[in-house]
């Protein structure tokens, strides 16, 4: 079978692999480099749980090859939380009890942080239309709604509070 | 889950895009932004043995004007497309179709010209190109040629691209101060048009001075009704006028039946989302 | 330190790993050598096999091995009925993979087991299967006739006629004498259809064959029940099984089962001497998994002018699909006893017939049993305070038992022990301001608004905690309903807690924790709960019929009783004080009087020791408990929802939606209100979204997320949710299951409130799912008939069905 070499940065560490063609992103994570954080929920693009970010922007995994992912940046549930911790995107789903079973939740998290990356402060109605394309089975996605509108909020008293740091000072 | 095995290429240029194409044969398949093309793939209803990725070919993306159009390439991504303000600006009705496109993930793949070429009759983007007077630019071994958007849409999931020819662009005359909707129809929201009708207006002294009408799944191709747009010029924007001039919109459609309605529950929907449409641009 | 445990709104435990990715999904498994399963699957629904060959994909590169079902036929046993509901019931051998016969579109016929999973995906194509297709029966009251037989060979579709009559039961009186005496009788036939419980978490299975014991990693809801049916059926001493359900992505019944596809892993590790896997793609799960609902509900309901009812007539047809799995023929029995809801009917029938038909098997989904039966009655009361010109709330409130009366025993023989039904109906009319809303309906009927406004109401009981052993053996179930728990006291103090239950996604490690860190006053943090694996918690009963907490949440409580008992004993002996005069509190022994104690940690450290122990003492802290409860505890509620139905296009939308639920003592409030939003949203997704349809050749035609339509976050409102606390007399702690009430109450909520919008109209029916086109339809139709409208037979109304249609 004719591999393809790709060359594709994951969570910050460059990975060089032989893969066939036909391999989906989402198996290359999962397979190839045993990211098995990113799930697979379904076979027609519309669950979600697949949902990474490639160069910053959300993507389902599981409809893209890995061969095009040759040369980008991927970003998976598994390389959010930063030295210092969790992204607060995963607080806000954790302290609001966003989660169930969690098999819709690294998708539902990585689509999250996109939607505030494009609007930081979406009312009830943009923060649902914008997890159109993540279905979750447990939640009622009432509190999924809730932390994604706290993880706002958070990361907007955040930036107030740094506009008030006066210019000059260490943040 | 796992597609047939396939020759995968990604070009940088369209001729090398061409030229691969035409060694492949009746067996080679573009691939855009994948969202319709790779679930197939998946399902293993079709099983090309070569595959060639315009995703590397920068010149096939981006949205730029010409003179008294607007140029979309072919590879530009829904998302851009929905959010650009030339977009939003000359031609509204396109941006308003492609925000209803699936979901967000998908929308930052999934690409214009594939969409339309794609051609599935529950696809939002065909009606609303339809309604904008898209021309089509087409190249293959024999160069380039345009088709205007009245021809492109032949039948369910076939258009006037051949097998050996690449769309690479779509051109639209500026509708610039016209105002526009697109009614889109569903149970759930990330679900294809049970219905969709965009609409689109040119308005003068409060009255409909032109207008564009054409339905989503209401036929094996998206439908321009010429005789509503007609019925529509010279109308105030008052909602039994409208209605009166729609009223015909579904007359001689002959759409699906389905799980979520059949041919004359979609003809109601058409006439009363047709109303709306017009209601909601004006 | 006081402690606050019980009734805290913790935060849960098991989400840092499912934050974080660093999840135990079965999928995510990867062993040694490891082969890849994929089976070919029937494309018809009913069809003999005439000739496989498999000659061309044993040869496929990276092809191990090739199984059929006549390879396997001595070894491959087959999916076991645990409930014989009638001594005469009927039913087909089922078999992990088909011999000769297919009986439904899905069903198993090979087995490639390949080096990867592409190479056993790929090979799937070079298996050539002949079949000559029969004649499927797809439609229940079809099936009743007999005249097309879903198993030729069985000689009828009839598996079992189940039946309970009030006065044979000595429970109530004659309900054809109530029938034929009453002013008013209402006859309705509602039709639940089917569902796919559609966990998000596609079924997966990993079997290591090496070592002593066989190991099966699964997506089960259920891997004690697992581990012995397979010892049964396959002949394996159960001591060579062990089974785990490690992380498992949501179940809601779905995942109640004993696959064939856990069989066929199994057996496929054992011929290739290596671990295997098998994962399901959606499309497969969508159509192998076994569904839910599907009845036929004759209804029958008779009651004075005035409202009182006097008697309920009820008949199924429930559809077992094309075999009985572990819990299948009993789905419908358990919902006879809930018919009766929470009113006082003198008098009550039921008769269930089960049926076979040529689609998937149907088992547990989300309340099974229970919603079909509340959906029945509380449609029913609606159609009849309809009927009777009252108002729905007014007609409840004549029929309910009323707080005083607890404990109660209805017309179905169950012993209601508390309950308070005023209070929760009080409470849930004020908060969703039921006379305004009422006066808004009035306006817009007035005007003709294009948007009518209508008012849902259901008023819940249903019975959980399974479930008493007693009873469970009095409807013939082959198994008990106890809990097993442990508690083991470690060295260093910390607690482990060993339960029988199978948590996935419900939070008990979370609730449990909070249970023991209560009981045994130590922190929650130094709690770990354990579950899931046959080798960790030996005995169990697992997951599902909203039990967890009252019946395994019981074992833990008792078991650390028995922890503190043990504790006193060493701590009189360490303290030289006499056993008599220890007190427990706050997690330290006390000798009473004095100052003197010692933590609950010193004395497990001294215990480990074990240098000065009393005579006699085994030196150990821990202990078992196994809890069997004395009866079901009763959760009950009421929910309002305002349903606006756009009439122009059919279209309906929830706006609100208030639900005041008693489910007794909270533990964690946080857990009982996810359970509620997820339950709600089952429930909803049942009156307006989901169904599973077959065309007439009996193919799923929903066969993937494209059209099964499970709801997300754009098809939603926010949940108004609310409770009142009538604590259960059953149990120690007084709480109440709460993993199904929302799904329970949910559906009739939606339907009663979208044809309370329509009814003036002339509209009194709609089937599920209420689309669009079905509401529009309705309309339609009666005002061009200007009578009322009944929803015709579904089966009259096959969908034609346009394969081009959105893909
Ligand atoms: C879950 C889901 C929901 C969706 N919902 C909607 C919806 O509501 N409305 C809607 O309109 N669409 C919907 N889509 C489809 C989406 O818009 C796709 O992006 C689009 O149909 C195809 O575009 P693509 O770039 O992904 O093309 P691809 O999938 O890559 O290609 C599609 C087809 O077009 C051909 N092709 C593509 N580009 C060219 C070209 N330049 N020249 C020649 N041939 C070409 C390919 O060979 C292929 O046959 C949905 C998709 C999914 C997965
Ligand atoms: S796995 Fe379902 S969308 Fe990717
Ligand atoms: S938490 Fe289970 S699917 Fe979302």
């Amino acid at each position: 079978m004719v591999q393809t070499t790709i060359t594709v940065t994951v969570d910050g560490t460059s990975y060089t692999d032989q893969v066939e063609p036909r391999m989906l992103l989402v198996q290359y994570l999962r397979e190839t480099l045993g990211k098995t954080g990113t799930l697979i929920g379904c076979d027609t693009s519309n669950c979600g749980a697949c949902t990474v970010h490639l160069d910053g922007v959300s993507v389902k995994s599981c409809t893209m090859f890995a061969v095009q992912a040759d040369g980008h940046e991927v970003t998976t549930i598994e390389g959010i939380a930063g030295a210092d911790g969790l992204h607060p995107m995963q607080t806000a789903f954790h302290e609001n009890h966003a989660l169930q079973c969690g098999f819709c939740t690294p998708g539902m998290i990585m689509a999250s942080i996109d939607l505030l990356r494009e609007n930081p402060n979406p009312d009830e109605q943009m923060i649902r239309d914008g997890l159109e394309g993540n279905l979750c089975r447990c939640t009622g996605y009432q509190n999924i709604v809730k932390a994604v509108r706290s993880a706002a909020e958070t990361e907007a008293a955040k930036v107030e509070l740094g506009a008030t740091i006066p210019v000059g000072q260490p943040s | 889950m796992i597609p047939v095995a396939f020759d995968y290429s990604a070009p940088t240029t369209l001729d090398e895009a061409l030229t691969l194409l035409a060694d492949a044969g009746e067996d080679g398949k573009i691939l855009a932004g994948g969202q319709s093309l790779i679930p197939v793939l998946k399902l293993r209803l079709a099983a090309p043995h070569a595959v060639i990725d315009l995703g590397r070919i920068d010149a096939l993306r981006g949205i730029r004007e010409d003179g008294d159009h607007v140029v979309i390439g072919a590879m530009t991504q829904h998302h851009d497309v929905a959010t650009h303000p030339l977009v939003a600006e000359h031609a509204n009705l396109i941006a308003r179709a492609t925000q209803t496109v699936a979901d967000p993930q998908i929308r930052h793949r999934g690409t214009f010209g594939g969409a339309l070429v794609h051609a599935d009759p529950a696809g939002d983007l065909p009606a609303a190109a339809l309604a904008m007077d898209a021309v089509f630019h087409i190249v293959g071994p024999g160069g380039e040629r345009t088709v205007a958007a009245a021809d492109f849409f032949v039948d369910l999931f076939t258009t006037a691209v051949g097998d050996n020819e690449i769309l690479t662009e779509v051109r639209m005359p500026k509708k610039t101060a016209w105002v526009s909707d697109y009614q889109k129809f569903t149970r759930v929201a990330q679900q294809w048009s049970i219905v969709g009708v965009a609409a689109t207006l040119r308005i003068e002294n409060g009255r409909i001075a032109e207008a564009r009408i054409a339905l989503t799944n209401m036929g094996s191709v998206p439908i321009r009704v010429q005789a509503v747009e007609q019925a529509l010029i010279g109308c105030a924007i008052e909602e039994d006028a409208i209605a009166r001039a729609t009223a015909s919109v579904a007359d001689g459609t002959n759409p699906p039946s389905d799980l979520n309605g059949d041919p004359d529950y979609r003809r109601h929907l058409a006439t009363v989302l047709t109303r709306r449409a017009v209601l909601n641009a004006a | 330190m006081t402690i606050t445990e019980i009734g805290a709104s913790r935060l849960r435990k098991e989400d840092q790993r499912l934050i974080t990715g660093r999840t135990r999904y079965t999928d995510n498994m990867v062993l040694p050598g490891m082969l890849h399963i994929a089976l070919v699957r029937s494309p018809f629904a009913h069809a003999r096999i005439t000739a496989i060959n498999v000659d061309e994909a044993k040869r496929a590169p990276g092809v191990i091995m090739v199984l059929t079902g006549k390879d396997v036929a001595d070894e491959q046993g087959g999916i076991p009925s645990a409930w014989p509901v009638t001594p005469d019931q009927k039913a087909p051998p089922y078999l992990p993979i088909a011999v000769e016969h297919v009986a439904y579109a899905g069903e198993i016929v090979a087995c490639v087991i390949g080096r990867t999973a592409a190479a056993a995906r790929d090979a799937l194509e070079l298996i050539d299967v002949d079949y000559d297709d029969l004649p499927p029966v797809l439609d229940l009251e079809e099936a009743m006739t007999d005249t097309v037989l879903s198993h030729p060979d069985l000689g009828t579709n009839l598996s079992a006629t189940w039946i309970f009559d009030s006065a044979a039961a000595g429970t109530g009186t004659d309900v054809a004498q109530a029938l034929a005496s009453s002013e008013v009788v209402i006859e309705r036939t509602y039709y639940q259809q089917r569902l796919i419980p559609a966990f998000m978490e596609p079924r997966s299975t990993v079997v290591d064959p090496t070592g002593e014991q066989l190991t099966m990693w699964s997506a089960t809801q259920v891997p004690h029940i697992l581990k012995l049916m397979i010892s049964l059926a396959l002949s394996i001493p159960e001591s060579k099984v062990r089974v785990v359900a490690p992380d498992v992505g949501g179940g809601f019944g779905g995942k109640l089962a004993v696959t064939a596809e856990e069989f066929i892993t199994l057996l496929a590790a054992r011929r290739t001497g290596k671990p295997c896997k098998y994962t399901e793609t959606r499309t497969e799960s969508l159509m192998g998994a076994h569904h839910g609902r599907a009845q036929v509900q004759r209804i029958r309901l008779s009651a004075t002018k005035e409202g009182i009812v006097t008697g309920l007539d009820v008949n199924l047809l429930a559809d077992m699909g094309a075999y009985l799995g572990v819990i299948t023929s009993g789905i419908p029995i358990l919902g006879a006893f809930m018919y009766n809801g929470i009113y006082k009917f003198p008098a009550y029938r039921f008769e269930c017939n089960n049926l076979f038909t040529n689609k998937a098997p149907t088992g547990a989904y989300r309340g099974a049993g229970r919603p079909e039966a509340t959906f029945a009655i509380e449609r029913a009361m609606d159609d009849l305070a309809a009927e009777l010109d009252m108002d729905p709330v007014e007609l409840r409130r004549k029929n309910w038992i009323k707080h005083e009366e607890f404990p109660f025993t209805t017309v179905a023989g169950l012993e209601y022990d508390s309950g308070n039904y005023e209070a929760a109906t009080d409470k849930a009319l004020k908060e969703f301001g039921y006379d305004e809303l009422r006066a808004e309906q009035k306006l817009r009927r007035q005007s003709g608004d294009r948007v009518q406004l209508g008012i849902g109401v259901s008023t819940y009981t249903e019975m959980c905690g399974l479930a008493p052993s007693r009873v469970l053996g009095s409807l013939d179930y082959a198994a008990g309903g106890w809990e097993h728990a442990q508690v083991r006291v470690l060295p260093t103090g910390a607690i482990e807690v060993v339960t029988g239950i199978s948590p996935h996604g419900q939070g008990h490690e979370t609730s449990f924790s909070q249970i023991v860190a209560d009981r045994l006053g130590v922190p929650f943090d130094n709690v770990e709960v354990l579950h899931g694996d046959t080798q960790v918690a030996q005995r169990g009963l697992d997951t599902y019929g909203s039990r967890s907490l009252v019946v395994g949440g019981m074992a833990v409580v008792a078991a650390a009783d028995k922890v503190i008992e043990k504790a006193k004993t060493v701590a009189a002996h360490l303290l030289e004080a006499s056993r008599d005069d220890i007190e427990f509190t706050a997690g330290a022994f006390g000798v009473k009087g004095t100052d003197q104690s010692m933590t609950l940690g010193e004395i497990a450290f001294a215990v480990f020791s074990a240098h000065n122990m009393p005579d006699g003492f085994e030196p150990s802290l821990d202990s078992d408990a196994t809890f069997d409860p004395v009866n079901f505890n009763f959760p009950h509620g009421t929910h309002l929802c305002a349903m606006e139905v756009d009439t122009e296009t059919g279209a309906v939308t929830l706006r609100k939606y208030v639900c005041v639920d008693d489910i007794g003592n909270v533990i964690n409030p946080l857990l009982v209100d996810g359970q509620i939003h997820g339950g709600l949203v089952q429930g909803i997704s049942q009156a307006l979204f989901e169904e599973a349809v077959y065309d007439e050749s009996g193919t799923l035609v929903t066969g993937s997320f494209v059209d099964y339509l499970v709801p997300s976050a754009a098809d939603l409102p926010m949940f108004t949710t609310d409770r009142t606390v009538t604590p259960a007399l059953t149990n120690t702690l007084g709480v109440k299951g709460v993993g199904e009430a929302g799904t329970i109450a949910s559906t009739p909520a939606i339907v009663n409130g979208v044809l309370d919008a329509v009814r003036h109209l002339g509209v009194d029916d709609i089937l599920m799912p209420c689309t669009p086109s079905r509401v529009w339809n309705a309309l339609r139709d009666a005002a061009q008939g200007g009578g009322r409208h009944r929803s015709p037979d579904p089966s009259s109304t096959k969908p034609d069905l346009d394969p081009a249609g959105g893909n």
